[in-house]
């Protein structure tokens, strides 16, 4: 038995001892434990240190509140999880745990200098460095600050834990298993709702767990908590969770609960998730959540052995350990006496007791007296002792000008503070209810709901144990009531009889900001290091709403998100300002009420699995033949075909001139297709498209223009008429499913009257692109005696037949220049009609290309790529393409907008070619263009490269660009300025390659 | 992630719907009469309710239909949902 473990009582289990290790020093303590309890135990305190000034750390709390006892916790090099609270870390034989932000030592840290400094970062220091002088930002502030700032390191190895994810519905779910919580569950359950209850800790009970002297019912705290879960987990209609923290409100009731599964096992069964993630959705939400004790503001309030009143008792009840002999306590509250006994009951010697509050005749601080214990009144902490733990504090009598006078050091091992409880009202507010200020408790509880839910019990100001039993049961049995449709529950009353006092929210007789005691290193904000006086400065410095005096300081914005720190920083802000603190207002709560670990989330969603692949019919032809493939949104797209050691240019420059000389064949199955059928098709497309429809003839087709109602290129394709109610409509790759939305849109809001259907047919055809002067020689022989001569299928003409049998739709097309035909099959068919063109064109030198070459041969011939050479800001003539536009028509989208005068001004950017004098130099891809040589920065820009290439048929590099007012500016040489000097060009067609069109109609 | 009552499939989570923008915004019906500041308007600017605010919901991964919603900004509550084309029900404001 260690020096600090009671011989009996608690709830840990001393049949079982269990070793752990802690900065590698070993340890002993008892199944039951969490990492703090038993430490204490041990009689270590000093578990850390600070973030900014690195000062020694230890443990104030007892859960999840906990701002400094921040740990690392290692199973093994990957299986490493920083800045875990000490507190909610459930012990288990041979747990290995760490101390962080130290170095060498946690005992003696060469960090601890920063606080030699402090006066030199006090809040806002972060900001100021920004200010002077601009070269010891990258070289001083940022890199110290970076590696003497900060919480634990993550493990670089990947997490090889699964995580599950788990959707759950329920009738009511209750948050917190504390006496509120397992009233109400057991008052839903009761009443025939399913109940999902959840709890954070391994022990349900909540305050309970720190009281043995309470009695319900008659029955012990213990006993009543016991018999309440039995009854919950027999009955098939509840759902118990533990280790369960409610993480985050979302709307309509949805609950993130984050479930521990394995960290509290020595060894985890193989197989079973580290985490479950809960999607709950619920109908009816009973938060339960209790109150978070507030330490209390006095100079050096942050050493080692300094803790909360209720931190010590929960430490003392529930795991037998004492964790000091020698105690001063100072109160705020009632709350605190009732640990002063139960610590003197347990052998420590309270040597010193402070009632902050004006001395009235307390009942309770005579009872203490009469124990022996030492209350005088008016006293305060004015300063602290002892290096990595307390070793004794310095009082001193207050008078009425603040002025300290008898100051007097005392000696103690231990200090408790109690600053009073407050509501736990994170998720209340997540959920986005409306807090109200409760002046005589001075904390803000829940005011108006805004999502189905009530809050029961501490968590909505209720004080006592016997009322928040009652109130969890009336919320249990009124959320089950809404929750089912059944009758009012308001009669029901059950009666708890009940016999103790609760650590609960209780109404505070002075001003909260009153009872701080000013002076150095008097912490508010324990694991940001924020003092009174950077709030002070703050205010100073003329920051005036909370949101800016947190960002400012920092306070509240560590990861306990000021769980301990929000209440008493708002409070001495309000009266630094001399505002009420409702005027000065909250600042916002958000999820995850405690840090969630990333790999939760990301779930099964990880590796192969992290997002949906799309493969063309045609993928394994292209893996066959050693395609190198590229992602096009979710689509994996064959980018060029290496043979040998070709790099990507060498490839490239051969599929272009095989495409070029003979005949080459490419997947164009990702094209995005819309079948649009109906009466009033031809209509429905002359309104979306700025094409003239009506007069395009069945078996043809033609280039469509797709503008939104802003004037701006949308999106682009070829379009054909298969019969005189149904287009085949091809769209980009990227721009499919966002084209559809767009036409049902209109469709379905703004022209419902049409009779018209919208069909996405992308993924039913196959579509195989031969283009190249032999493409006709390859094709002819396979298509069952189609025509395909030039006389009956013309550039752009449209035809149905077979292809060996298999039914086909053949365009006459070309995104090369080249004569070209792309072949569309079903796509079950596509694999094997390719591998027999494939087949058929070999003695042709039919060679199969990727993306790359295509970008390459459309550059060649000024084909533009939406997304590549339109960012959503040109119109069609911008882009050369306002020959498109249907002259006669009425209206369609965009046109109203391509009035407009800005539209049509002779400066807007224009898409023109562009040649280097050096023939080889390639540009690069989004490089400015000015029109003079020399400049300096800041430059007159007047455009940009938007598609660059080494043309092989050429011999040249090629570009394209928008430039203001770009077709004036033919033949004139611009400049674009890179880093290795100003690459000359000249201004020339985009149209590089057959400007003619010869090859094209042969 | 909200909950979102399809007027023809039924209730439905959020992940289905994709978001249509401001309700009642209708084309002009004969854009070349507009003026370029209301044609402006028309385009962009929004009303930006805090409050009860008249929205466009598509349900893409059902359906396909787009409906309209009343849902109070401030609490993201969805007052109540109707068929694209009818007018939001008036005791619901």
């Amino acid at each position: 038995m260690s020096a600090w473990r009671l011989p009996s009582g608690g709830h840990i289990d001393r049949s079982r001892p269990l070793r752990f290790t802690f900065d590698g020093r070993s340890y002993t303590g008892y199944a039951g434990d969490t990492l703090a309890s038993a430490l204490l135990a041990n009689g270590v305190h000093l578990l850390g240190r600070s973030f900014k000034y690195h000062r020694p750390r230890g443990i104030m709390t007892a859960g999840p509140e906990e701002p400094c006892a921040l740990v690392t916790v290692r199973r093994d090099e990957a299986r490493c999880t920083p800045n875990l609270r000490a507190t909610q870390v459930e012990l288990h034989e041979g747990l290995c745990a760490y101390s962080q932000n130290r170095w060498p030592s946690l005992a003696f840290d060469v960090g601890q200098i920063a606080e030699w400094f402090s006066a030199l970062l006090p809040a806002g220091f972060y900001y100021k460095t920004f200010m002077w002088p601009r070269s010891a930002w990258h070289k001083l502030y940022e890199p110290l600050i970076r590696r003497t700032a900060g919480l634990g390191k993550a493990p670089k190895l990947a997490d090889p834990d699964r995580y599950a994810q788990q959707y759950a519905h329920c009738d009511v779910l209750v948050v917190g298993a504390g006496p509120a919580g397992l009233a109400a569950a057991q008052e839903a359950a009761a009443r025939g709702a399913r109940v999902i209850l959840c709890d954070e800790r391994a022990h349900s009970g909540g305050s309970l767990l720190a009281d043995d002297r309470a009695r319900i019912d008659g029955q012990t705290s213990a006993e009543w908590v016991d018999g309440t879960m039995a009854q919950l987990r027999a009955n098939p209609r509840v759902r118990v969770l533990q280790r369960t923290t409610a993480f985050g409100y979302f709307p309509h009731n949805l609950m993130g609960l984050s479930e521990r599964l394995t960290d509290h096992l020595a060894a985890p069964p193989p197989g079973l998730a580290r985490e479950r993630l809960w999607q709950v959705r619920a109908r009816e939400v009973i938060l339960a959540t209790g109150a978070i004790e507030q330490p209390l503001v006095f100079p050096g309030n942050d050493r080692p052995g300094i803790m909360l009143g209720g931190a010590a008792l929960h430490y003392l009840k529930h795991h037998a350990v004492l964790p000091g002999r020698r105690v001063v306590v100072a109160t705020a509250c009632d709350s605190a006496y009732r640990v002063a006994r139960a610590l003197q009951a347990a052998g420590a010697q309270i040597v010193q007791f402070i009632d902050l509050r004006p001395q009235t005749d307390r009942p309770a601080l005579a009872a203490l007296r009469e124990l022996g214990i030492s209350c005088d009144g008016d006293l305060r902490i004015v300063g602290t002792r002892g290096s990595n733990r307390v070793t004794g504090v310095d009082i001193a009598r207050i008078d009425a000008t603040g002025a300290a006078r008898e100051q007097r050091s005392i000696d103690c091992d231990l200090v408790l503070m109690s600053g009073g409880y407050v509501p736990s009202v994170h998720l209340f507010s997540q959920s986005r209810g409306r807090l109200r200020y409760d002046e005589t408790l001075q904390v803000f509880v829940p005011g108006e709901s805004a999502e189905r839910e009530r809050s029961a019990g501490a968590c909505r100001g209720i004080a006592g144990l016997a009322d928040a039993l009652q109130d969890g049961a009336r919320a249990g049995a009124a959320a089950a009531s809404a929750a089912l449709g059944t009758a009012d529950a308001s009669a029901a009353n059950p009666a708890f009889t009940v016999d103790a006092a609760a650590p609960t929210p209780e109404p505070l007789d002075v001003p909260r900001a009153s009872v701080a005691m000013h002076g150095p290193k008097a912490f508010v904000d324990f694991q940001h290091d924020v003092t009174l006086r950077d709030l002070d400065l703050a205010v100073r410095e003329g920051f005036r709403s909370i949101e800016h005096i947190k960002r400012y300081t920092t306070t509240g914005m560590a990861t306990d998100q000021g769980k301990t720190s929000n209440l008493n920083a708002l409070h001495h802000a309000a009266r630094e300002l001399g505002q009420a603190v409702p005027a000065v207002g909250l600042t916002t709560f958000r999820m995850p009420y405690t840090p969630v670990t990333f790999a939760s989330f990301a779930g099964q969603a990880r590796g192969e699995l992290f997002d949906p692949v799309r493969r063309t019919p045609m993928h394994d032809w292209a893996v066959q033949h050693g395609a190198v493939f590229e992602d096009v949104g979710l689509w994996k797209r064959a980018r060029y075909f290496p043979r040998g050691n070709e790099d990507m240019h060498a490839a490239v420059a051969r599929e272009c001139r095989a495409v070029r000389e003979h005949c080459g064949i490419f997947d164009a199955s990702t094209l995005g297709k819309v079948a649009v059928v109906g009466p009033d098709a031809v209509e429905f497309m002359n309104r979306m498209y700025v094409n003239e429809w009506s007069k395009l003839a069945v078996g043809r087709s033609k280039y469509g223009v797709l503008l939104r109602d802003d004037g701006f290129v949308y999106d682009d394709g070829v379009v054909a008429r298969v019969a005189a109610d149904r287009f085949h409509v091809t769209t980009t790759t990227g721009g499919a499913a966002r084209v559809l939305g767009m036409m049902e849109d209109y469709r379905q809001t703004e022209w419902a009257d049409l009779k018209v259907w919208l069909t996405s047919t992308t993924e039913e055809w196959a579509v195989i692109a031969l283009q190249g002067p032999r493409a006709r020689d390859i094709l002819a022989p396979l298509v069952d005696g189609l025509d395909i001569s030039a006389a009956t299928l013309p550039h752009m003409g449209v035809v149905e037949g077979t292809l060996q049998g298999v039914p086909m739709l053949l365009f006459r097309v070309s995104f090369t220049g080249e004569l070209g035909f792309e072949v569309n099959v079903p796509a079950a068919e596509g694999a094997k009609v390719i591998a027999a063109l494939h087949a058929a064109g070999e003695r042709f030198g039919l060679t199969p290309y990727g993306t790359e070459t295509m970008h390459v041969l459309r550059a060649e011939k000024g084909f533009i790529i939406i997304g590549q050479d339109t960012d959503g800001t040109v119109t069609p003539d911008d882009v050369g393409l306002a020959w498109a536009i249907g002259k006669n028509k009425r209206d369609f989208v965009g046109k109203r907008a391509l009035a407009r005068p800005s539209m049509q001004q002779s400066d807007r950017k224009q898409l023109v070619g562009l040649r280097t004098r050096d023939p080889h130099v390639v540009l690069e891809e989004g490089a400015q263009i000015v029109d003079t040589p020399g400049q300096r920065a800041p430059m007159t820009l007047i455009g940009h490269v938007t598609s660059s290439y080494a043309s092989a048929t050429l011999g040249h590099s090629i570009a394209m660009a928008v430039i203001a007012g770009g077709r004036a500016r033919m033949g004139h040489t611009l400049y674009v300025p890179m880093p290795g000097g100003e690459i000359p060009v000249e201004v020339c067609s985009p149209v590089f390659y057959d400007p003619q069109g010869a090859r094209l109609n042969v | 992630m909200l909950l979102i009552h399809c007027p023809h499939c039924g209730t439905r989570p959020e992940l289905e719907f994709s978001y249509g923008g401001e309700a009642h915004i209708a084309r002009p019906a004969d854009p070349s009469l507009v003026s370029d500041d209301d044609w402006a308007s028309y385009l962009y600017l929004r009303s930006n309710t805090k409050g009860v605010h008249a929205e466009r919901w598509r349900h893409v991964r059902g359906c396909g239909r787009f409906f309209n919603a009343l849902r109070d900004t401030t609490t993201d509550r969805i007052l109540v949902t109707y068929k694209a084309g009818e007018k939001p029900p008036g005791e619901a404001r």
